[in-house]
């Protein structure tokens, strides 16, 4: 007998475990809790870009009322710097430029917002009046706020031991292969863009709450974090020197992370230390000023790149050259992003058959720069489907025709490229022609003249993207430089009467894990998904983990609860074939049925249950009691997502506003567990993208100072930004993980900024527009067609 | 934010006489400007007064051939007034279009002016309307009343009582917003009223002004094409990482032509 309805497994659009609570303002954030005896900190941070730090005098902050302590980075002798997790080694084979980040700034501060010094009091308005209290003399020093003025010669050295300013210069691919293909080339396209630098902008702003038990000697973090274990490890072994067993790392409900929650940041150095220091609790919680100035930005490459084509339009090389912005410090997984998850990209959908890349990795003085939703695969998407619509203008071929002659077909995988990756699956065609039918390709002439004819400039724009994502490889990844292995962790724990309690190393910080994740155990055991429960986010309840980010959680943290339902069904099946009196071989199992074979004897899911942990007649010489497994599961390989994006947009001449009209997105994420988790989340993304290619613009001025620091300044995408999104899947299946999963939360935002840039460039294209930088903003496309008005008189 | 002493005066006369008292003390009505400058800690008043229980300074009427509107009045009040609707139907919509639903049921109009933020709505509205300013001292015309960004006739202590508008026989307003804030980056509040053409520009320099040469243009041929090759002087205008100034002066043309085409 079947217990479940087949419409909460796999593949079923079963609404969302976790949303009553969200959505009734019941979920639990870390400002949410309150510890007894709780005190406040407030962090004075440094208004200079760039400035050496004369003194700081604290004693009228700390003679103010309801002021606990202050601290500055002097009291922290003993701590270590905030580690990086991924060490790159430049084109010579030595390691790159590492230098200190202290928790608090000592000696110099080197962004508007570094921290140099915090006070902890009774209130939060306490702490913050003292913070303006605390007399720094800071002396100014010149600053550098981007790549290009960063390397020029002579520039200010953001660390006094880093020459140039340059954390290394890396590279990939085959140098002399590449410049002799360029020598056989019947075209070479060239083309400079920037990606642009973007803030993250969580709904929920950082927080952090530091707890000291003095009976125990365990400190508690509770903590916006997409990967607790993670900021256990990086803060507890590198920062704090606090022992694992002596440190609890909760991260409760998230409200958004998009990258930008991964990284370990000072603040939970700080609560945590400053905690053990006072004896009583100390919580921080970013206001959103802080958010702008503190919460590692994303993107901000700077890109040149040559594309060689034979005559017949297909891609023969591709030479890239990349400086990246790292801002003032490196964040956790900052050199990665730059490097292995965006050069290794570059050979896109297509047969290029050799790439090559060099990066420089800059120091700057601004917000450290890391990983944000795709982290190096946007920059990479953007720069080859930029690069693949300008050589199909200066080519004379289609733009869809050039991709067509230049995919990897679907016999060719596994297909390895040159830039280190093994793609496993796809079926590039497939998408592109399921995306140009839905978005009605074909009829876009029409809709353009009809737009022109009520004096609109249409234009229509297509991306065909890969991306590598469920991470990753721990041998791998480790022999590129990562510190850590990138496995994770699900513990299957069945309890007496058959429900299921699943703890996973993963983090669901909107992602709707809760449901997703229990939809796996459904479909497997056959229990019903108001009978599972997900829980993350606690060092103390997990055994172990790495996180959630690069799209990972299903495609890693799934396959581990795989190998662990695995490990819970070959036990059941011992169970249930000693309770039938049958060989275990013989003992079937489906969905929630244990059947001895070609018989009509079964048990049910309940009864191997409550025999597990009531184990009266059980082959107890043979088995242990219960029903409760971990397994941890190493992936073979990235997962590679992919498809095509398309985006139509109508630009007003007269004021140079861009509406998007419409979005179609025809994504492989791989089996899809459920539809309506996926549409959201390549909704989520293609709104993140939307932002990027049209409106977001963080600004930093030469002294350094962030422009946009508020959203005042910083155009967010709003509801009424943004057109219908039509989503579609069409999946291959991963090859090499038990779901066949590949991963949807990063393809939205990686696949449309090309595919929206591609649509405004032609829907100028009249105006001999060949490139427009991101954000393409009302009055960018303006300027552009303002300034070739002359050579249109006729309009 | 800072300390400060919270006051709620029942009448004018009273909130008069807190505000003279202490140089350092600020009305509040809607807070929509206060509030947000108080919580960054950009302001440190001595005191707040909370006028928003003075009846003196409420209320929408019509009284002979003007429309008073109470300083008080918020925005959606004025967005769905009657009053307002029939008699200047483009200030009812503008009203409607200033920041978002929670602004509009906060913001007033009294404040809004008094602020005399240069990327604010109402100032354009009063200018372009030739209204006339009631304080609780005297009688201020519009003209004499904005003088450039967040500075205006009213000396320290004089309160916005009520806001007096000419109805006018055609007005409309058309605006570019902000991407990033929705204030306005160029608007255009153009009327005529007893046969004169008024041509108020807002957001786009650094307090409202009157636009002369369209106003002329307009006087002669009512239509969008009157100004539609007028160009705005860049010089002077408002330039940041929205848009130039030579954006923006192009804008006023753009929302002129737009603004005169909602008036009919």
């Amino acid at each position: 007998m079947n217990v479940v309805t087949p419409f909460e497994g796999i593949g079923a659009s079963v609404k969302r475990k976790e949303d009553l609570r969200f959505l009734s303002g019941r979920g639990q954030y870390t400002d949410d809790i309150n510890r007894p005896g709780q005190t406040y900190a407030a962090i004075l941070r440094s208004p200079h870009a760039h400035a050496r730090i004369a003194s700081i005098d604290t004693a009228a902050a700390s003679a103010m009322p309801g002021v606990v302590a202050v601290f500055t980075g002097a009291d922290m002798p003993d701590l270590g710097g905030i580690p990086c997790g991924w060490q790159i080694h430049n084109k010579d084979g030595s390691p790159m430029a590492e230098p200190m980040h202290p928790v608090l700034a000592v000696g110099k501060a080197r962004f508007v917002g570094d921290a140099v010094a915090v006070v902890i009091g009774e209130t939060r308005a306490q702490a913050r009046d003292a913070a303006e209290a605390i007399a720094v003399e800071y002396e100014p020093l010149p600053a550098v706020a981007t790549t290009e003025a960063a390397l020029a010669p002579g520039a200010p050295l953001v660390h006094d031991g880093v020459a140039g300013n340059l954390c290394y210069d890396w590279h990939i691919g085959d140098r002399a292969v590449n410049e002799a293909a360029f020598t056989k080339a019947a075209k070479v396209v060239e083309l400079e863009l920037v990606n642009n630098r973007l803030v993250p902008n969580a709904m929920e702003p950082r927080a952090a709450i530091g707890d000291f038990d003095r009976t125990t000697d365990e400190y508690t973090l509770y903590t916006t974090s997409q990967n607790p274990h993670v900021i256990r490890l990086l803060m507890g072994a590198f920062v704090l020197h606090i022992p694992e067993h002596k440190l609890r790392v909760v991260a409760p409900d998230v409200g958004g992370g998009f990258g930008s929650k991964i990284f370990h940041y000072a603040e939970e150095a700080i609560v945590t230390w400053a905690a053990g220091k006072i004896g009583r609790p100390v919580k921080w919680t970013a206001e959103r000023t802080e958010s702008f100035i503190t919460d590692a930005h994303g993107r901000d490459h700077v890109t040149k790149a040559r594309l060689a084509l034979d005559a017949d339009g297909k891609f023969l090389a591709l030479h890239v050259h990349t400086l990246a912005n790292m801002g003032a410090y490196l964040s956790t997984f900052a050199t990665s992003v730059p490097t292995y998850l965006y050069a290794t990209l570059l050979a896109g959908v297509y047969t290029t058959p050799t790439v090559y890349a060099e990066v420089k990795a800059v120091f700057t003085n601004t917000v450290p720069v890391d990983a944000y939703r795709g982290a190096g695969r946007p920059e990479a998407t953007f720069l080859l489907e930029r690069l693949v619509d300008v050589a199909a203008a200066e080519t004379g071929i289609d733009r869809l025709e050039i991709r067509r002659r230049n995919f990897i077909p679907n016999d060719a995988f596994p297909y390895q490229t040159p830039v280190a990756l093994q793609y496993d699956s796809g079926d590039y065609t497939a998408t592109l022609e399921q995306a140009l039918k839905t978005a009605d390709w074909a009829g876009f002439e029409a809709r353009r003249a009809e737009a022109k004819a009520r004096g609109r400039l249409r234009g229509i724009g297509i991306s065909t993207y890969i991306e590598a994502c469920g991470i990753a490889p721990s041998a791998v990844v480790g022999s590129l430089g990562a510190r850590a292995g990138l496995y994770e962790v699900g513990t299957i724990r069945v309890h007496p009467t058959g429900s299921v309690t699943v703890l996973t190393g993963t983090h669901s910080h909107g992602q709707g894990h809760e449901t997703t994740l229990a939809q796996l155990v459904t479909d497997r055991l056959g229990v019903p998904l108001a009978q599972v429960d997900i829980v993350h986010g606690d060092t103390a309840k997990i055994p172990f983990g790495m996180g959630t980010y690069g799209s990972r959680s299903l495609a890693v943290g799934g396959s581990a609860m795989v190998k662990a339902m695995d490990k819970i069904v070959a036990k059941a099946r011992r169970i249930a074939a000693h309770l039938m009196e049958a060989s275990v071989e013989d003992v079937e199992f489906d969905r929630g049925t244990f059947r001895v074979a070609g018989t009509d004897k079964t048990k049910s899911w309940g009864e191997i249950a409550l025999t597990a942990y009531v184990p009266h007649n059980y082959p107890i010489e043979e088995l242990e009691p219960g029903l409760d497994e971990t397994a941890f599961y190493d992936p073979k390989n990235f997962t590679y997502p992919g498809g095509c994006h398309i985006c139509e947009v109508e630009i007003e001449p007269e004021t140079g506003i861009t509406t998007v009209i419409n979005f179609t997105a025809v994504d492989d994420v791989g089996r899809v567990i459920n539809p309506m988790i996926v549409e959201g989340q390549v909704q989520g993304g293609v709104a993140q993208g939307i932002g990027q290619a049209l409106l977001e613009s963080c600004v930093y001025d030469g002294e350094g100072q962030l422009v946009s620091a508020s959203f005042m300044d910083y155009q967010m995408p709003r509801a009424n930004d943004l057109p219908p999104v039509s989503v579609a899947t069409h999946t291959t299946l991963c090859t090499h993980n038990p779901l066949g999963v590949k991963g949807c939360g990063e393809v939205g935002a990686i696949g449309s900024p090309p595919a929206v840039i591609n649509a405004v460039v032609d829907a100028l294209k009249e105006y001999g527009v060949r490139h427009i930088e991101m954000p393409a903003t009302a009055a960018k496309i303006w300027g552009i067609i303002n300034a070739s008005r002359p050579a249109m008189a006729a309009e | 934010m800072y300390d400060f002493e919270y006051h709620k005066p029942g009448s004018l006369a009273d909130a008069v006489k807190l505000l003279s008292a202490d140089p350092d003390a600020r009305p509040i009505s809607g807070g929509q400007t206060l509030l947000p400058a108080l919580k960054h800690r950009l302001n440190k008043p001595t005191s707040v007064v909370d006028l928003s229980g003075i009846a003196e300074l409420k209320g929408i009427k019509k009284e002979g051939n003007k429309l008073v509107i109470g300083a008080l009045a918020k925005h959606f009040e004025v967005a769905t007034s009657p009053e307002v609707k029939a008699a200047i139907p483009a200030l009812a919509q503008m009203a409607g279009t200033i920041g978002d639903t929670q602004v509009r049921n906060r913001g007033t109009i009294g404040g809004s002016v008094a602020n005399n933020d240069p990327a604010a709505d109402y100032p354009s509205a009063v200018l372009g309307l030739n209204a006339t300013i009631v304080t609780d001292k005297r009688r201020i015309a519009a003209d004499d009343f904005f003088q450039g960004m967040f500075t205006t006739a009213l000396e320290p202590g004089e309160l916005l009582v009520a806001i007096e508008f000419p109805i006018p026989e055609k007005a409309g307003y058309a605006k570019m917003r902000n991407p990033a804030s929705r204030y306005v980056m160029a608007g255009a509040f153009i009327a005529k009223t007893g046969g004169a053409v008024r041509v108020a520009i807002n957001g786009a320099g650094p307090g409202v002004f009157r636009q002369t040469e369209m106003e002329t243009a307009l006087a002669a041929n009512w239509s969008p094409d009157a100004v539609a090759n007028i160009k705005q002087d860049a010089d002077g205008l408002n330039s940041d990482i929205h848009g130039s100034a030579e954006y923006r002066a192009h804008l006023v043309t753009v929302m002129a032509k737009r603004a005169i085409a909602a008036a009919g």
